[in-house]
């Protein structure tokens, strides 16, 4: 775990007491609603349909235990007993009032976290891949340099005030489960020809009205010059992007208008400029690296055996554990140890959301059965990183206890789902509701299992917060003169393979939207080869058998 | 208007100006500021008069495009249409650490109490205001943060001395030595 030292508890409490001075200034009417509205939103403080809004930061999708129970501690006393966790590894307060949210932010700051730059036209919280320093997979430790980031962009003066948000994702594995093409700026690493880490750096991706992939403007940035290379295309973008209009002030559209080679060389060209101005004055010094890479050092593993004969024999006799290993647990760089998703998505429940109680309870879960450490991921999940095999089975109960236990990450009712039009002042329908009812269709966990890896993905207005472009098959609330309709795209993907989904054919109605996802599933069983996932079938077949079935006039 | 200069309210001896007309009048008047357009329109005729020069620049105009007339500006003037609008945050520290800018650099527009500290660490050494109730609070938000995680542009007489972070931590705290290798130290991350 990342710790503050003194001058980022210093700088966090000052930017407390700056906030409190702020409030303070817009409840006396020194300040107005348009004057306080960036300041609160570089505070995480939005206003939503029916109250305040507040999003804190899980930086880089991790957290202690009792970081964890500050958590819930926020929930219970200022809140309604829950909150939201979100794609970006933060968690959402819909129900605090203003006065409260200081002293939130004070509660927040006594266990070093913050709600800073969590909203506003700034440098968004850095996410990072969830399984960071536990995959097998991993080149370097994503959380290093994300931490670096969120240093570096925490009120940068230069870069508060930019066209639009701007959100950067870093991994350090080939698998990408961060999402990194669905940002304003990607970060994957590689090691370069001479296998050295460095990072791929892409530039202009984004979800909205415009869904973009992020393009590859460098193969192999060496990690030592990140911090310049970002000043340059954050300077290029300052300067450049457009701030006539909301709708195409996001990078991509700069990145689209100038062409991804002339935008690729004025990076370039800044950047030489930087670095004749100041040789070096960016650079990430190796000892710097090295300080902030001891504090997410390997944790001190025990030496376990590969096999664990207590997990083999609750497999045998536990078929509903045998299914949620099978689901929700992966497997760990560690011998003996094992990587266990909780899922935030009970069949009928709101995706994302987690009591109080239950806070507090995954809390004691990371303490006694791992090393004080909780994930939060892309998919709106929790994670246990590091779970000794031979406790899984105890710990699955537990869950199963809590209402945790649902075995079904990764699988059709594992939906992404926005706050949509009960929460929010954006939204043009309900996303909650579409989700618990199609998540209700889907009970029935061999069937889930039988359906294998699917993403389904629920926004409820075009800004496309639950990323519905790159689900399998999204799914996008739209109002048509006061009635919402749920349009559906298919053939998205997140991951390092990603792509846009296409729209298969006119919206569907609330009532039907349920049926549809059924009809869809229903052809995909039927086209399907052996083993073939959704997307591999849809990817073979395209459209078509799809649209037939759907739009079928009989 | 009330202008804060260096930290403290001083009178402002700057006369402005976007017509070249009122050139011939004003510069015997004293320092004059003059536009963009002005100045490529009648670089010579304002030459001429070799009286103290300062330059406003508009959101979109980078001082690249005056890279080499900068040294006949005594201060540069950069306007914030809308507060929101960033743009001259990075035209300042274009100025400062690119072009070597040393004389005043001059926020002019929506400057607000809660932006003051990005103008400083960006390298703003005078704040133009719209009233004294304004320039207090201004100077109220001076101290908010002791230190900052990003480094500041170095300029002679700057306000903004807080040291790094990151130069803290590798105890080169507190650094007022402006020559490469100081500013390297306090840059270095």
């Amino acid at each position: 775990m990342c710790r503050y030292d003194e001058f980022d508890h210093a700088f966090v409490a000052e930017r407390v007491d700056q906030f409190r001075g702020q409030v303070a200034r817009r409840v006396a009417g020194d300040l107005s609603e348009d004057e306080f509205k960036p300041l609160r939103l570089m505070n995480g403080l939005y206003l939503q349909l029916h109250a305040y809004m507040l999003r804190v930061a899980i930086p880089y999708g991790t957290l202690s235990a009792t970081q964890m129970r500050m958590l819930a501690h926020i929930a219970r006393t200022y809140d309604r007993g829950y909150g939201h966790f979100t794609t970006r590894q933060n968690i959402q307060y819909n129900w605090p009032a203003l006065a409260d949210v200081p002293d939130i932010l004070d509660d927040l700051a006594s266990v070093e976290m913050h709600a800073i730059q969590t909203s506003g036209n700034c440098i968004r919280n850095t996410t990072a891949d969830p399984l960071a320093g536990v995959a097998a997979d991993e080149i370097e430790d994503p959380r290093v340099y994300a931490e670096i980031i969120r240093q570096w962009s925490t009120l940068h003066p230069e870069f508060s005030f930019l066209p639009r948000k701007f959100k950067i994702a870093v991994t350090g594995a080939p698998n990408d489960r961060a999402v990194t093409r669905g940002h304003d700026i990607g970060l994957r690493m590689h090691r370069d020809l001479q296998g050295n880490p460095s990072f791929e750096v892409m530039v202009g991706g984004g979800q909205g009205r415009t869904p973009i992939l992020a393009k590859t403007i460098r193969n192999f940035l060496p990690v030592e010059h990140l911090l310049s290379y970002l000043e340059a295309i954050l300077r290029v973008y300052n300067q450049l992007g457009r701030r006539d209009n909301i709708y195409k002030a996001r990078i991509k559209i700069l990145v689209q208008s100038e062409g991804e080679a002339a935008f690729a060389e004025q990076v370039e060209a800044e950047w030489q400029q930087i670095h004749n101005n100041a040789p070096g004055a960016l650079d990430l010094p190796e000892a710097e690296r090295n300080r902030i890479a001891a504090y997410f050092a390997p944790h001190g593993y025990a030496d376990l055996p590969k096999q664990s004969p207590i997990l083999d024999a609750a497999l045998d006799t536990d078929p509903a554990f045998a299914a949620w290993v099978e689901s929700n647990v992966q497997g760990h760089k560690q011998p003996g140890y094992a990587i266990a998703t909780i899922s935030l998505k009970p069949h009928g429940g709101i995706p994302g959301d987690a009591s109080a109680g239950q806070m507090d309870a995954v809390a004691d879960l990371a303490e006694r059965y791992g090393f004080d450490e909780i994930r939060i991921t892309y998919k709106q999940n929790l994670v246990l990183p590091d779970v000794p095999k031979a406790d899984l089975h105890t710990v699955w109960q537990e869950l199963v206890d809590l209402g945790l236990g649902t075995a079904n990450a990764g699988r059709i009712s594992d939906i992404i789902a926005c706050p949509g039009l009960d929460y929010c002042n954006l939204a043009n329908a309900r996303s909650i509701p579409i989700a618990q009812r199609i998540s209700e269709r889907f009970t029935d966990l061999q069937r889930e299992r039988e359906i294998g890896d699917l993403s389904l993905n629920i926004s409820g207005c075009i800004n496309a917060c639950a990323h519905h472009h790159v689900a399998n098959i999204g799914i996008l609330g739209v109002d048509k003169k006061g009635v919402e309709y749920y349009q559906i795209t298919l053939g998205g993907v997140a991951d390092e393979n990603a792509a846009i989904g296409a729209v298969i054919g006119p919206a569907f109605e609330e009532h039907q939207i349920a049926d549809a996802v059924e009809t869809i599933v229903d052809v995909y069983l039927n086209e399907r080869e052996t083993d073939e996932r959704f997307i591999e079938t849809y990817q073979r077949v395209g459209p078509q058998p799809f649209k037939e079935k759907l739009y079928a006039t009989d | 208007m009330p202008l804060i200069k260096h930290g403290t309210l001083v009178e402002d001896i700057w006369h402005e100006t976007d017509d070249f007309a009122d050139v011939q009048t004003l510069a015997p008047l004293g320092p004059v500021i003059v536009t963009l357009n002005v100045w490529r329109q009648h670089r010579a005729a304002i030459l001429a008069y070799d009286g103290r020069l300062g330059l406003r620049l508009a959101p979109g105009q980078t001082p690249d495009l005056v890279a080499a007339d900068l040294h006949h500006f005594e201060l540069v003037e950069l306007e914030f249409a809308k507060f929101t609008d960033g743009r001259a945050y990075s035209h300042a520290r274009l100025l400062r650490e690119r072009h070597g800018f040393k004389g005043e650099l001059r926020a002019v527009g929506e400057v607000l109490r809660d932006q003051l500290s990005f103008m400083l660490r960006c390298g703003f050494d005078a704040f133009s205001l719209e009233t004294d109730q304004q320039a207090e609070a201004l100077l109220a938000a001076v101290d908010e943060f002791a230190h900052w995680y990003q480094p500041a542009p170095g300029t002679s007489g700057r306000l903004d001395h807080r040291s790094t972070i990151p130069a803290l931590r590798q105890g080169a705290g507190n650094s007022t030595n402006r020559d490469t290798a100081g500013r390297a130290a306090t840059w270095a991350y």
